[in-house]
C-alpha cells in the first residue's frame, strides 16, 4: 500500500433540516431532518458510495455539499477549504472542480441546444478555454466518453438513454474536475447499457485520477465501483467502512438486511434473508433512540430510548448501533 | 399440469407517424397452472405490450393486435366481446402495474376500491364486500386494516399501495395474475416483502403468475420458466435453472454477464456493445446481429426461428441451427 492519500472532501457533522410550515401564517411547526449529523471523508482518487433507500437523505447530502441548497449546520471542506466560508465569486471559481451528474440527464439538457454547445458552454462561461479551442476540447471528451464526432451537432432528443448519460458525463469531465458527485447515474438504464456506463466511470477514474461520491440505492453497483461505502437510513449514517470490510463483515442490522434483500441472479441459491417488517417511518417524525429500532429484528429496550453513537470499531469501520 | 394461458403467434403493432412499430412480433408462450413465468427484457423489448395484449388494454387505433391467438383456459380472449372480456378481466385474470399510485383512483377511499370488484364480479352486498375488503387488507400484511380502508391513496406509501393493488388483484381468486414490474419502483427491503408475499399467495391458491421484469435477480428468485425477449421477439426460453446455468443465445449470455453480482466482483464488467435497434428500421435478420460477437452473414439477412435444443431450452439463433452451413 502507498502512503495514505490526502483527503479531498471532508464532511463533518453536516445537517440539513427542511422546515414544515403550516397554518395561515406559515409558521414553522417542525423539521424534516433530511440530513442529520453526517460525517465522512473521501480521499483523493477514492470512490465513496453513499447507499440508502428512498427518503434516506443521500441525494440531499450531495446537493448540500455542493451548496445547491444551504446547510443547517456542519462543515464541508474541499481540499481543506470550507465551502461555506467562501464568498460567491470564489465559490464560482471552484465550481468547475466539483461536478454533479444526475440520474436523468435528459431533464438537465436544454432540448433546443446542440450537444456540442451544451458541453462547451461551461468551458466558455468559466473562461477555461478560448472560443476557437472549444470545439476540439468537446470532440476530445465526446470520444473519451464513447460518442462519435458526428454527435456534436445533434440535439438531445436524438440520443438514447445510455448516450444521454454519456453526454452528462462528458459535460462534467470537460471541465477537468477533481470531484464528481454522481446521483443514481445508472439507475434509469437497462442492464446492458448500465454495464457500459459503469465501465466508463472506472476508465475515467483510472485515466484522470477522479474522485467520486457515488450515490445509489443499488448495492451490487456500489460494490462494483466503490472503494468505500456509507449506509444511510432516515438522514443518519448507520455504517461506513471500506468496501471489502463492509461486504465481509457488515455490522449494522440495517446493512445486513439491505444486503440480504438484493435479489441475486443465481436460481436455487439458498440465502438467509433478514426480511424487515414494516415501512420506512415518516421522516418528519422519526422514531426515538435509534431511528431503525421500529424495523430492527434485534431491537432491545435501550434502542428505543438512547441514540447510538456513531463510533469507530477498528479497521476504519464505523457503526451506530448499541448491539455492536 | 394444465395450461392456463396459451399465447400463439401474437403480433401487436402500433401505427406511428414514422411507420409501423412491431412491438410484439410473432410471440408464443405458455403459462401452466401454479407456475411463475417471467418475461425478461430491456426497454422496448415488447414485454409489457405482450401483457397488455392479454388484458385487451392495447387501444385502437394507435395499437392493434394484428395476429395470433390468446387462449385463456381454452377460450380465445381475442374473440370475446367487450362485456365477456369484462367478466374475465379483474376476475379470472388480474393485473398489477409498476406504479400503484397511477392505477388507483385518487378520490376514492382504499376500501371502496377494494369493494368494487367484489360487488361487480362476486355480486357481494355492500356490507359483505366491506367485511371482505378489510380481511384482504390484513392478508397483504397491513395492520390497522379498518383505518387504512377509510384512507385515500395519497396517504399511503408506495409499498403500502402496491400491497393494496395486490389485495385488489387477488380479491376474486384469479387463476392468473399478470404483474408488470411490480417491485421496480420500490426499495429493496420492500421489494423483498412483496416478492415473498406473491410467492405465498401462489402457493396457497395455486394461481399462475406471469411476471414481467427487467431484473435478472428477481427472475432467478421467482421464476419457474423464463422467456427472454428482444426487440419484440422471443430469443430464448427455458426452465430457470437451465437457462441461468447454460444460456445459449448470445444476448442472454451477455445480459447475465453484464449484471454486477454482490460478492462476485470483477475488475471490468462485461458489456454488450451498441444499443437496441430502432424498431422502425428493422429488416428481416436476427435483430441482435449488430451487437453480437458471433455475427455471421446469414444473421444479417435471415431471421432465425425459435427451435428446441437438447436440454428443453428453445433458442432463436443461427449458431444452433443444424441447417446452417457455417457451423
Amino acid at each position: 500500500m502507498s502512503e495514505p492519500k490526502q483527503p479531498l472532501l471532508e464532511v463533518n457533522g453536516l445537517k440539513k433540516y427542511f422546515p414544515i410550515k403550516s397554518g395561515l401564517f406559515g409558521r414553522t411547526t417542525g423539521n424534516v431532518k433530511a440530513v442529520d449529523d453526517i460525517s465522512f471523508t473521501i480521499r483523493q482518487g477514492e470512490t465513496f458510495g453513499l447507499v440508502g433507500e428512498s427518503g434516506s437523505g443521500k441525494s440531499t447530502v450531495g446537493r448540500t455539499i455542493l451548496r445547491l441548497t444551504d446547510k443547517t449546520d456542519g462543515k464541508v471542506k474541499f481540499k481543506g477549504v470550507d465551502l461555506y466560508d467562501l464568498p460567491p465569486q470564489e465559490l464560482r471559481r471552484l465550481r468547475p472542480k466539483m461536478q454533479l451528474i444526475f440520474q436523468d440527464p435528459y431533464s438537465s439538457l436544454n432540448p433546443r441546444v446542440r450537444i456540442g454547445d451544451a458541453i462547451g458552454e461551461a468551458l466558455l462561461d468559466h473562461g477555461l478555454a478560448p472560443r476557437e479551442e472549444i470545439r476540439d476540447r468537446v470532440m476530445e471528451v465526446l470520444n473519451a466518453c464513447g460518442l462519435s464526432s458526428y454527435h456534436i451537432d445533434r440535439f438531445p432528443h436524438e440520443f438514447s438513454g445510455g448516450q444521454r448519460q454519456r453526454v452528462g458525463i462528458a459535460r462534467a469531465l470537460v471541465l477537468n474536475p477533481d470531484l464528481i458527485i454522481a446521483d443514481e447515474p445508472v439507475s434509469a438504464l437497462d442492464v446492458s447499457i448500465q454495464a457500459q456506463i459503469i465501465n466508463l466511470f472506472r476508465k475515467m477514474q483510472d485515466t484522470q485520477g477522479l474522485t467520486y461520491l457515488f450515490i445509489s440505492h443499488d448495492l451490487s453497483v456500489v460494490e462494483h465501483l466503490c472503494s468505500h461505502i456509507g449506509v444511510m437510513y432516515l438522514g443518519s449514517m448507520m455504517e461506513t467502512a471500506s468496501r471489502d470490510e463492509l461486504f465481509r463483515n457488515p455490522l449494522h442490522p440495517y446493512t445486513r438486511a439491505l444486503l440480504s434483500a438484493v435479489p441475486i441472479p443465481i436460481p436455487k441459491l439458498k440465502r438467509e434473508r433478514i426480511v424487515l417488517s414494516g415501512e420506512l417511518p415518516n421522516p418528519a417524525d422519526p422514531p426515538s433512540g435509534c431511528k431503525f429500532h421500529t424495523r430492527c429484528p434485534f431491537a432491545v429496550a435501550r434502542c428505543r430510548e438512547e441514540v447510538p453513537l456513531f463510533r469507530n470499531v477498528g479497521n476504519d469501520h464505523s457503526v451506530a448501533c448499541h448491539l455492536v | 399440469m394444465d395450461t392456463v394461458l396459451d399465447i400463439e403467434h401474437l403480433s401487436t403493432h402500433f401505427n406511428t407517424e414514422e411507420g409501423v412499430v412491431r412491438a410484439v412480433d410473432d410471440v408464443s408462450l405458455r403459462v401452466r397452472q401454479g407456475e411463475i413465468v417471467c418475461i425478461v427484457g430491456e426497454s422496448g423489448s415488447g414485454k409489457s405490450i405482450t401483457a397488455m395484449s392479454v388484458m385487451g388494454l392495447v387501444e385502437a387505433p394507435a395499437g392493434q393486435v394484428v395476429g395470433g391467438s390468446i387462449a385463456f383456459r381454452g377460450e380465445d380472449l381475442l374473440k370475446l366481446g367487450r362485456n365477456e372480456l369484462r367478466t374475465v378481466r379483474g376476475n379470472e385474470i388480474a393485473m398489477i402495474f409498476q406504479e400503484p399510485m397511477t392505477s388507483l383512483n385518487p378520490v376514492l377511499r382504499i376500501g371502496e376500491q377494494l369493494m368494487e370488484p367484489l360487488m361487480e364480479h362476486r355480486k357481494m352486498s355492500k356490507k359483505a364486500a366491506r367485511k371482505r375488503a378489510i380481511e384482504l387488507i390484513g392478508e397483504v400484511g397491513i395492520s390497522r386494516a379498518e383505518q387504512i380502508a377509510d384512507s385515500y391513496p395519497h396517504e399511503l406509501s408506495g409499498g403500502m399501495l402496491q400491497r393494496i393493488m395486490i389485495a385488489i388483484a387477488i380479491s376474486c381468486d384469479p387463476k392468473l395474475l399478470i404483474a408488470d414490474e411490480p417491485t421496480t419502483a420500490l426499495d429493496v427491503t420492500i421489494q423483498a416483502q412483496i416478492l415473498d408475499m406473491l410467492r405465498r399467495f401462489k402457493e396457497e391458491s395455486g394461481m399462475s403468475i406471469l411476471l414481467i421484469t427487467h431484473d435478472l435477480g428477481v427472475v432467478a428468485e421467482m421464476a419457474d420458466y423464463v422467456v427472454v425477449m428482444y426487440a419484440g421477439k422471443v430469443v430464448e426460453e427455458g426452465e430457470v435453472v437451465a437457462l441461468f446455468e447454460n444460456p445459449q443465445h448470445p444476448y442472454t449470455q451477455g445480459l447475465l454477464k453484464s449484471k454486477p453480482i454482490i460478492n462476485q466482483r470483477q475488475d471490468e464488467l462485461y458489456s454488450i456493445p451498441g444499443q437496441v435497434p430502432n424498431p422502425l428500421e428493422l429488416v428481416p435478420s436476427c435483430y441482435f446481429h449488430d451487437r453480437c460477437a458471433h455475427c455471421m452473414d446469414i444473421c444479417r439477412t435471415t431471421e432465425p426461428a425459435l427451435k428446441e435444443t437438447a436440454n428443453r431450452q428453445k433458442v432463436a439463433c443461427w449458431l444452433y441451427e443444424e441447417a446452417n452451413p457455417h457451423v
